[in-house]
């Protein structure tokens, strides 16, 4: 009963019957995947390899917390440490968040959801799948190869002249990565402004599309420049081209402007997909239009284009004017207001929305709580005074985890469920889910916000030990034992999202009653997506409050849990159209 | 791209030049003008990122730079220049080609606007030669031939040169990379592809690549070679 099959502008729909084959089912040789041109594969390939990064990524981060349970540290040397944390920011940093939402979600989505068969270019996109493996490889390379300690940041001189030369090669990987991120940012681009059906106007295109362009403009203004600043360390480790060597009279400071001129926006390339994730979680279950939708959409791009504007808050302390500082101070606090409108609009959103508390929607409510600490911290920290004290401190690491993690990972888990019926055709277990989106916020808070706590009382960021500060030891343990929660929280959706593919009930084409053209077509999709390219005629997020009322008796009057009372009511919508 | 293009049923693969997941050429062509739009606003972020340090670097050691540009062949650089500008209008004049769809016409212009690359790099590469022997690449042994550097402050003149051979360089290649292309091009038409011949805008894309390319050395030459006493 949901409300889209049931809509007769939508032309498409009735002529899309349940298939036999779809693109998981249409060739099961290896060979059809390593070659697919298919972004749904592409994003499937992603995923199983992001996974694996992130599992990675997450036994270094494991490693550090053990590490620090114990004042003076107890099973890493200095140099070992240094090498875990670098490792772990480097992995999830350019191998995990970058491409997490963008590559596997996006990948899948932004076609389906405005209605084309397939991503502008097929194979530009397979190529950024193959750069992004290779560059993992490099990666990997430099990291067993001995592994670098010279932090996610390459600071040069350090990265330059000092640390091991591992570092080229680690280098070359996140050079050739960033090639595979300009890919993906292309077709993105492309796709968004030609690949649209006849009827996606702008302005009916769900808010993911929006976050993923706005995604794709910072990836396409800022990676190339990354990509120059890095190749400029090869260069002068490999071919002894000073380009930052102070002892010649180059500017180490400069590497950091141009580093941080991407890395800022970097974090919105983490974040962007995540809002758009999250809008469509908040609509699809409160089951309302998103309030302000434009504000949400321009907010995108507003985001997209002052990010590009605040790099210097990272170098407040790093030799800038005091009018400098007042200048990015300044713009920081101006990039924290599109934030706050979105944060804004979803909780709005909700009010008098009829909120199914199903797993993608507790973890969007996790989300809304945990960016907005971690934006909010960020403005101690873009404030010139507190930030003098407050930086190369874990208020830091706790600020960034709250947007990096509580933000971006906790949207891509919510994003993952929601879609899972969708990519995979099989429904995942949603009371075990339920409860494990609870444990992931227990478990997060239960990380980092004493990290909070411990940074401003003064613990700096990358030591490994604090022996002259015991008192930091119990906001340390409880920050590890919070880890191990998280740690758990991860694996179990491992587990039963995995044990589902096969056990799994089947999907119906929309378990949800959600609107948006991706759930039109089967679950999961068809190769080209839809037998016939649909016409759109309704707005997005087009939700019929009298339909949805209805629905809600009926769900209470069958008394089952109504993620499954949802399925019948699709199964059975389903039949009525027939 | 034909296995894809078999594996769904919709029937239209009039076109042989079209891609299965465009409905038409026009929206295929439009794709691909975009496309390569997008590709060139993050090469000209690429190369930006580098102007950017060039400059600064310039303004804090105006008259060093001054001085270690001096060695530079202004000559060649001059003609070098005129090569790349001659080579852009050949490949303007293959795009009127492939508009035209005169198979010939396209694959002299791409062969000359082949022979202006090569000759392109030859003469860099006797550039880059003639440096190397007067000890002006940077590292150990810099400047050990001091009077290359015209009075130049050695640590100085090691920076400029280390932006001139970073960025000649990175330039070098994309012409290396452009001739590959263009290589690639001129098989298919010599093929007769129905992909280039059926449908100019691969040419053009091609073409706007190497205008890229010809515009980038466009700026390096005079911020390189042609440097005003301060
Ligand atoms: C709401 C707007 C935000 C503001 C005003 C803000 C502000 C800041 C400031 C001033 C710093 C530098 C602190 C220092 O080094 O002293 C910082 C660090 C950081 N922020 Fe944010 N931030 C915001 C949002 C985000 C988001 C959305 C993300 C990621 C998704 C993020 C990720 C980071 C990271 C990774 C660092 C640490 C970089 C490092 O030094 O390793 N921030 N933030
Ligand atoms: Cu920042």
């Amino acid at each position: 009963m949901s409300a889209i099959p049931a809509d007769p502008n939508v032309t498409a729909v009735s002529a899309t019957p349940r298939t036999e084959t779809n693109y998981l089912n249409a060739d099961w040789s290896i060979k059809s995947w390593l070659l697919t041109g298919d972004h749904k594969r592409i994003g499937i390939l992603y995923l199983v390899t992001v996974s694996f990064f992130f599992f990675l990524g997450s036994i270094a981060a494991g490693l550090i917390r053990y590490e620090l349970t114990a004042p003076a540290g107890f099973i890493l040397e200095s140099e070992t440490y240094n090498k875990v944390f670098s490792a772990h920011g480097i992995i999830m940093v350019f191998l995990f968040l970058i491409v997490a939402i963008p590559a596997i979600l996006g990948n899948f989505l932004l076609p389906l959801m405005i209605g084309a068969r397939d991503m502008a270019f097929p194979r530009l996109n397979l190529l950024s799948w193959y750069l992004f493996m290779i560059g993992g490889a490099c990666i990997m390379g430099g990291m067993i190869n001995g592994g670098v300690d010279s932090g996610w940041t390459f600071y040069v001189p350090y990265s330059s002249m000092y640390a091991n030369s591992n570092v080229t090669m680690v280098l070359t990987g996140i050079f050739i990565a960033g090639f595979s991120s300009i890919t993906t940012g292309i077709n993105f681009i492309v796709t968004t402004h030609k690949m649209r059906a006849p009827g996606m106007t702008w302005f009916r295109l769900p808010l993911m599309v929006w976050a993923l362009y706005a995604t794709g403009v910072v990836i396409i203004l800022g990676t190339p420049v990354v990509a120059v600043t890095l190749l400029c360390i090869i260069f002068e480790r490999v071919f002894h081209l000073p380009i930052f060597s102070a002892e010649l009279g180059g500017d180490p400071v400069l590497f950091q402007h141009l580093f941080w001129f991407y890395s800022h926006p970097a974090v919105y390339i983490m974040i962007l997909p995540a809002f758009g994730v999250q809008s469509e979680l908040i609509a699809n279950f409160a089951r309302k239009r998103v309030f302000g939708y434009h504000l949400i959409a321009f907010s995108s791009l507003a985001i997209a284009g002052l990010g590009f504007l605040v790099w210097g808050h990272h170098m407040f302390i790093s030799s800038e004017s005091m009018y400098q500082g007042v200048v990015f101070s300044l713009i920081s606090f101006l990039v924290a207001i599109p934030s706050a409108i979105k944060v804004f609009n979803w909780t709005a959103t909700l009010y008098k929305g009829n909120i199914r508390l199903q797993t993608p929607m507790i973890y969007a409510l996790g989300f809304i709580g945990l960016f907005t600490i971690g934006g909010l911290t960020g403005l101690f920290l873009g404030c010139l005074g507190t930030d003098v004290h407050l930086t190369n401190t874990y208020f830091i690491v706790a600020h960034f985890h709250y947007v990096m993690v509580g933000g971006a990972v906790t949207a891509f888990l919510g994003g993952l469920h929601y879609w899972w019926p969708k990519m995979t055709g099989r429904l995942y277990p949603e009371s075990i889910a339920k409860w494990n989106a609870v444990l992931v916020f227990i478990g997060f808070n239960l990380t980092f916000f004493p990290q909070f706590i411990v940074g401003f009382m003064g613990m700096p960021r990358r030591y490994h030990y604090y022996y002259f500060a015991p008192e930091f030891q119990p906001y340390h343990i409880m920050s590890t034992l919070g880890s191990t929660v998280l740690a758990l929280s991860f694996i179990i959706p491992g587990l039963y999202l995995t044990r589902s593919l096969t056990k799994g009930a089947k999907a119906s084409a929309n378990p949800w009653g959600a609107h948006g053209l991706e759930w039109e077509t089967s679950s999961p999709p068809p190769t080209s997506n839809f037998l016939q390219i649909p016409v759109v005629l309704d707005e997005v997020y087009d939700f019929d409050p009298v339909t949805e009322h209805e629905q809600d008796k009926a769900a209470q009057a069958l008394e089952v849990p109504s993620y499954l009372s949802n399925e019948a009511k699709s199964i059975e919508s389903e039949k009525e159209k027939r | 791209m034909a296995a894809i293009a078999s594996d769904h049923g919709h029937g239209h693969g009039h076109d042989e030049a079209l891609h299965h997941q465009f409905e038409d050429m026009e929206q295929q062509n439009d794709s691909y003008i975009v496309g390569m739009w997008t590709f060139l606003v993050t090469e000209v972020m690429f190369f930006g990122a580098l102007f950017l340090i060039y400059t600064l670097y310039r303004s804090m050691y105006q008259l060093d730079f001054y001085l270690a540009h001096k060695v530079l062949d202004t000559r060649m650089g001059m003609i070098n220049t005129f090569v790349l500008l001659f080579s852009s209008f050949t490949v303007a004049m293959s795009v009127r080609f492939a508009q035209l769809q005169n198979r010939m016409g396209v694959l002299a212009m791409l062969g000359i606007t082949q022979i202006c690359a090569g000759t392109f790099m030859v003469i860099k590469y006797f550039e880059y030669q003639e440096k190397f022997g007067h000890h002006l690449y940077p590292g150990p042994g810099f400047g050990s031939s001091p009077s290359y550097l015209n009075g130049a402050s050695p640590n100085f003149a090691q920076l400029y040169f280390g932006l001139y051979f970073g960025m000649t360089g990175l330039h070098g290649l994309h012409v290396l990379i452009g001739m590959i292309v263009i290589g690639y091009l001129m098989a298919k038409w010599w093929r007769n592809s129905p992909m280039v011949t059926k449908d100019y805008i691969p040419t053009e894309l091609v073409g706007l690549y190497w205008h890229f390319v010809d515009l980038v050395w466009i700026f390096l030459f005079p911020l390189m070679y042609l440097m005003p006493k301060p």
